[in-house]
Order: C-alpha cells, then sequence, then structure tokens
C-alpha cells in the first residue's frame, strides 16, 4: 500500500461495497496483502496456542494486530481509516459482535472501534471477517503511526478549504508499515484538517496538519507538532505556516525522522515526540527537521499530482440531486415540532451542496455508555446510511457518528429513525455529549471508573431545556492519566484517580481541543464520585448565573476567571 | 505482580484461549468463580500457590499469574482493590447497550 500503489488500474468498486461511500477503494493488490497478513496472524495465533511461543514472544505480535489482553477478556482495537466507514464495513461490525462478543461494539476518541470481549482463538476469524470489508487492525497499537484521524465533516463541510480525506489517504498509504517508523520512541497520532473550525483536535497530535490555500490557490499544510496529553500534557506547536503539498511526505519523513533519532528510549514516560519538542525547543527542533529535509532526496519523495489524482480517482464521489438550498420540508416540520427543530439545532450542519445536510448522531442517550453501540442498533444505522447517506457513515473523535450526505427533506424521517433506537438526543456539544474512556470497568491501566460517572452525569443533566440553556459544555472523562477520556482540553476536565484504594475524581476547568487549544487547570483536590456530579452541578450553577448575553460557559469562564468557580465547588470543603 | 504479604490472598490470571477472569483453587485448577478460589493465609503458602500458577502459565494455559489481596467473607473471597473485584465481578455497568 505504498504511494505508487495508486498509479495501478483503478477497478470498480468490489466487495459489495456501497459504490458512492467516500472510502477509499482497494484494489485486489490491497486484498492480497490483507489475506496474507491474516494468515500470518492466523500461524501466529496457533503456534502460540500451542505452547511455540511465550508471552513475552507473542505480545508484540498481538500488539501489532490490535490485540490487546484488558481485564477480562481480549480486546481488538479495528482501525477506521480517518473515521469513513460504509454500511457494509458497519454491518460486519455487528456480525462480529454478534458471533463474536457480547453483542456490542465501542467506538473510541480515535474513531476506531474496540470490541471488548474478544477470544484468541476467534481472533483469526474475525480478521477474516474483517478482510472481507477490506478492513484491519494493523497499527492500532504500538509504537507506530497510528491510525490517522480527521474531521467528521471532510469533504462536506461548509467551510472547507481543502477536502483532506486525500491527504489522509496518502498518510495512511505512506505510514502503513513503513520499515523506518515501526519502532518509533513511542506511539505516534496524526491528525489532519481541511477547515477553519477545527473539529479534528489538531492542537493535541503529535503531528496535526491544518490543509490550506496561498494566495495563488496552492495547497499546502500548517504544521504542527508536539501536542499530546497523558501525564504531561502539551498543545502542539507550529513548525511550518505553509508547507507546499508536494514536499508533504518529505517533510514528515524529516520530523519522523528527527524523533527516531533524539526521542528518548529509556523512559516510556518522556518518550512522546511532545517531550522531546519541549526539551529541545520549537526553533532548535524546527532547525533539526529543516537540516534532516535539506539533507533528503527531495525529489525521490515528492507527491506528485499523478499519485493524488489516482488516489482521488479510489475515492467515489457522491450523486447529488440537484436542490433548493433551504428545504420547505424541513423547514415546515421545524416549525411543527420542536423536539426535531431542537435537534436540528445541534446535530445538525450546513453542508457544501445545496439542499442537504450533515447529521451527527450522538451515542450518548440519557444514562448511556458513551460510544457503545448494539449490533441491533449498527443494522439500523447501517440502512439510515444506505437509505439516507449513500452507505457512508463517519465515527468522530467525540465518540459519535455522522451521516455526511443527507438531503434536507429527509431529516425529520431521519431523526424519527434515530430516536426509534434511541438516538435521537438533541445533545451534539451539549453537556451530555460526554467523551468517557473505558475506564476501570474494562482497561487493564485505569485507576477509576468513567462510564458510570459520564452514566450519572448524564442522568442529572437530561433534562433537554436545561442542557439547551446551558449551551455548549464539552465534559471529558479518563480513568487514568493516559488521558484517552481527553480529560485535559474539557471544558470541565475529570480525571479518575486512585487515592489509598478508594476511586477519586480531580477536576479541571478550561480545556480546549478546538482552534485555539487549551490545557485545562486542575481546581483542587480530587472528589468522590458523588461530590464530582455535586460540583459540576455547582460549576454550571456559577456559569449560569455570571454569564453575559451571548457567552458560552468558556468565554465566562475567561471572563470572570477559576476562582468564583473553585470557591462554590471546594465551599463546603 | 504483587508483593507477597502475610495479608489473605488469592491467585489469579487470565485464561489463555479467551482471556477470562481465573482463579486458582485449592485442586490446583482454574476457576471462573472467585467464589472457588484458595485463600492463601500466610506467605509461603502464596508463593507455592503463585508457583503452581507459573507452572500453569509455562504450560500455556494462563497468562500472567499474580497474586490478590482478598477479605474473607460467608459467601467467599472478596478482593480489596476495585480493579481487582471488577475482574471477579465483571464491569460494574449495564454492559450492554440498549436495543433497537
Amino acid at each position: 500500500m505504498s504511494p505508487s500503489a495508486a498509479a495501478r488500474q483503478i477497478d470498480p468498486p468490489a466487495n459489495g461495497l456501497p459504490s458512492h461511500a467516500g472510502i477509499y477503494h482497494y484494489d485486489q493488490v490491497d486484498r492480497d496483502f490483507l489475506k496474507e497478513r491474516v494468515e500470518q496472524f492466523r500461524r501466529q495465533v496457533a503456534r502460540r496456542l500451542a505452547g511455540e511461543l511465550t508471552e513475552d514472544e507473542f505480545k508484540p505480535l498481538r500488539l501489532m494486530n490490535g490485540l490487546y489482553l484488558q481485564l477480562h477478556a481480549y480486546m481488538l482495537r479495528i482501525a477506521v481509516p480517518y473515521g469513513i466507514l460504509t454500511s457494509r464495513q458497519v454491518r460486519q461490525f455487528g456480525r462480529i459482535a454478534r458471533q463474536y462478543d457480547k453483542g456490542f461494539g465501542h467506538f473510541t476518541t480515535r474513531q476506531n472501534l474496540q470490541f471488548n470481549w474478544i477470544k484468541l482463538v476467534d481472533v483469526p476469524a474475525i480478521l477474516d471477517l474483517l478482510a472481507e470489508v477490506d478492513m484491519h487492525a494493523i497499527q492500532t497499537s504500538g509504537n507506530c503511526i497510528r491510525n490517522v484521524t480527521s474531521d467528521q465533516f471532510a469533504g462536506v463541510a461548509s467551510d472547507e478549504v481543502v477536502d483532506p480525506r486525500h491527504y489522509a489517504e496518502v498518510l495512511r498509504q505512506w505510514s502503513t508499515l513503513h520499515p523506518e517508523f515501526s519502532f518509533l520512541p513511542r506511539k505516534f497520532k496524526i491528525a489532519i484538517t481541511g477547515s477553519s473550525a477545527d473539529r479534528a483536535a489538531i492542537c493535541i497530535h503529535d503531528v496535526g496538519l491544518i490543509a490550506k490555500r496561498d494566495a495563488e490557490g496552492a495547497v499546502g499544510f500548517e504544521v504542527y507538532v508536539g501536542g499530546g496529553l497523558g501525564r504531561t500534557p502539551f498543545i502542539a506547536k507550529k513548525l511550518r505556516d505553509f508547507l507546499p503539498e508536494d514536499e508533504l511526505i518529505a517533510y514528515l519523513e524529516a520530523v519522523l525522522r528527527v524523533y527516531n533519532a533524539y526521542g528518548r528510549r529509556d523512559n516510556i514516560y518522556k518518550a512522546r515526540i511532545k517531550i522531546l519538542v519541549h526539551e529541545l525547543g520549537i526553533d532548535t527542533f524546527r532547525d533539526e527537521v529543516e537540516a534532516e529535509f535539506a539533507r533528503m532526496p527531495v525529489a525521490q519523495y515528492r507527491l506528485e499530482p499523478a499519485i493524488l489524482d489516482g488516489i482521488r480517482a479510489r475515492f467515489a464521489s457522491q450523486p447529488y440531486e440537484v436542490l433548493e438550498p433551504i428545504s420547505g420540508v424541513l423547514a415546515r416540520a421545524r416549525l411543527e415540532d420542536q423536539a426535531f427543530n431542537r435537534w436540528v439545532r445541534t446535530n445538525v450542519a450546513a453542508h457544501r451542496q445545496p439542499g442537504y445536510a450533515i447529521a451527527t448522531i450522538t451515542l450518548k442517550p440519557a444514562g448511556g455508555i458513551p460510544g457503545d453501540v448494539s449490533a441491533e442498533q449498527v443494522d439500523v444505522i447501517a440502512d439510515l446510511a444506505d437509505r439516507y447517506s449513500f452507505g457512508e457513515i463517519r465515527v468522530t473523535h467525540e465518540q459519535n457518528l455522522v451521516l455526511a450526505h443527507v438531503r434536507q427533506d429527509d431529516l425529520p424521517a431521519l431523526w424519527k429513525a434515530l430516536a426509534d433506537i434511541g438516538f435521537g438526543e438533541a445533545n451534539s456539544g451539549l453537556i451530555t455529549d460526554i467523551i468517557a474512556c473505558p475506564g476501570l470497568d474494562y482497561c487493564a491501566l485505569a485507576n477509576a471508573r468513567s462510564i458510570p460517572l459520564a452514566q450519572r452525569i448524564s442522568e442529572r443533566f437530561a433534562d433537554l431545556d436545561r442542557q439547551h440553556d446551558i449551551g455548549e459544555l464539552k465534559i471529558k472523562i479518563s480513568g487514568c492519566i493516559n488521558a484517552c477520556g481527553h480529560h485535559h482540553v474539557g471544558h470541565i476536565g475529570i480525571l479518575g484517580v486512585d487515592k489509598k484504594g478508594v476511586e477519586a475524581y480531580q477536576l479541571t476547568l478550561g480545556g480546549s481541543a478546538a482552534e485555539v487549544g487549551a490545557i485545562g487547570d486542575i481546581m483542587g483536590p480530587a472528589l468522590s464520585a458523588d461530590e464530582t456530579l455535586d460540583a459540576i452541578d455547582a460549576v454550571v450553577g456559577v456559569y449560569l448565573d455570571r454569564r453575559q448575553d451571548g457567552e458560552r460557559f468558556l468565554d465566562t469562564l475567561a471572563r470572570i476567571g477559576h476562582t468564583p468557580f473553585k470557591d462554590k465547588v471546594y465551599a463546603a470543603h | 505482580m504483587a508483593r507477597v504479604t502475610d495479608a489473605p490472598k488469592v491467585v489469579t490470571a487470565n485464561r489463555l484461549q479467551d482471556g477470562a477472569v481465573v482463579w486458582l483453587t485449592a485442586a490446583g485448577t482454574w476457576s471462573t468463580r472467585v467464589a472457588d478460589a484458595q485463600v492463601q493465609t500466610d506467605a509461603p503458602s502464596a508463593e507455592t500457590a503463585l508457583g503452581i500458577a507459573r507452572a500453569s502459565a509455562a504450560r500455556q494455559e494462563v497468562v500472567e499469574p499474580y497474586a490478590v489481596d482478598v477479605v474473607v467473607e460467608a459467601t467467599g473471597p472478596r478482593p480489596l482493590k476495585t480493579r481487582e473485584w471488577i475482574r471477579a465481578a465483571g464491569p460494574s455497568i449495564d454492559a450492554i447497550p440498549t436495543a433497537a
């Protein structure tokens, strides 16, 4: 799957995948590779079960195939390239969930899907099923370049300058099994967007790319480096203001080479590129990258227009109808049904194509588990994608799904169908649209549970009138300092800690993963789960009391500072 | 691996084939029920049990055995740490989402 693969003969869509879904369509070379890879892992599993491989020998092999051993079972993490799926792929998730899991899956903050109850003996068969629909679990673990993530509105957003999907695919092909970058000091995550609004959390990635155009219309990239969360959080720093399109791969090779050469391998907690960038300083790091870049045979790495054209050609386009920009059906439905109108306000975004809309399916029903979907629900969502969105489904880093090509006329019917499966909640971007990692209910690394707390917050704030009154407020919960739940960048962040054997939760305020990223400030001592619920209520109360017209939570916090919130939360302590 | 102390302990691991949480019984076999676990009341017996578990791991039956502090109740041993009682009892949440 090297860039040269793009120049191969382009086949019609195969494997029964919806022909208009906006994914990169594999060819036979890709499929043969996946088949060989599954057979390779099948033999490795057989050798492990036969005792020919010890756990120490087998562990790196299973991790390279996305297979972890968690608290209760093996967990399989499946790569969803830049978060885009077809309805057939989603149905295959449902089949795997029924046949090999407990009937559900979990969408993650990296736009991937995890199954929590997998048996080692079943993994080769599961990988066969994934390969049937051009999917795999490669590079969803290990110290390599992980699945590239992107804006869930890529290619359809009304504010988009450059469609990032094609570049994300370039990066996927470049980074897949890259021999030089398969054993980095630590894992490496790249996110890319092409819009002015950052929906891909660029600022918290090892490398963040913003595709844009110069005055002449040429495509290039604003390059950020050294962002990340975990025990030492950093907002990424700008490395280049405008990297020409054809230098993308060469420049990233230079960045990775500098990291590979100087990144620490003696201390896992200091091994990420963010530590290197911080310790060298961005200017010295940039000098090193530019020096490496200058030494490279750049022509050899040039991203030629023919390669990009080949990749673009393997993305289906959507046969949009010519429609009026504003749908009368939609306008009438909004007037007639306030619940539907509310859903449109929060969960529907403007589409670049007149008469179409982008619909976010929040996987956050009141009291639900963020990101969890049952096999029955994914089957219905796949059917809805076929009916209303060219058979395409997208995953967001906020653990939601998106149907990206819905006719405005179809929104009322879509919403009703979603409500029937419990996913009609009008809460995208609101206080119950919570990010939560699996936490101590599943994860071997966690110190505290995340999901039950998310459920209780969701129940406490279930009243939609209240949620809409509060407005944009993002709560993010991690069960340990590894920060898979992005708590550092939550407007209200919650970190689970182990306080002398008892679960406790440390609150942060003022984080953001939007255009101007920010790490939240710790409010004070950790609290019990009950106290945390009351603390969130108190924080919201201060905001509602003190906000001025049009102010979001973060605006009020910036204006009045943290003290009034801390005083209220800790008044009883 | 947990440090061996004089506190009551049971020995646990994950089964290789399916990852299930298992507990070492008095018969030297593995059970998926913590109630079946043999409680070790002193350090030498805990170390002996860990030796049995490591031999089982070497036979590729289980993965990463270790000892867990417990309190002995009428129903049997109950792990003290939250992490371990969640391993013993399963997720503390209703793991199955609301079906369609």
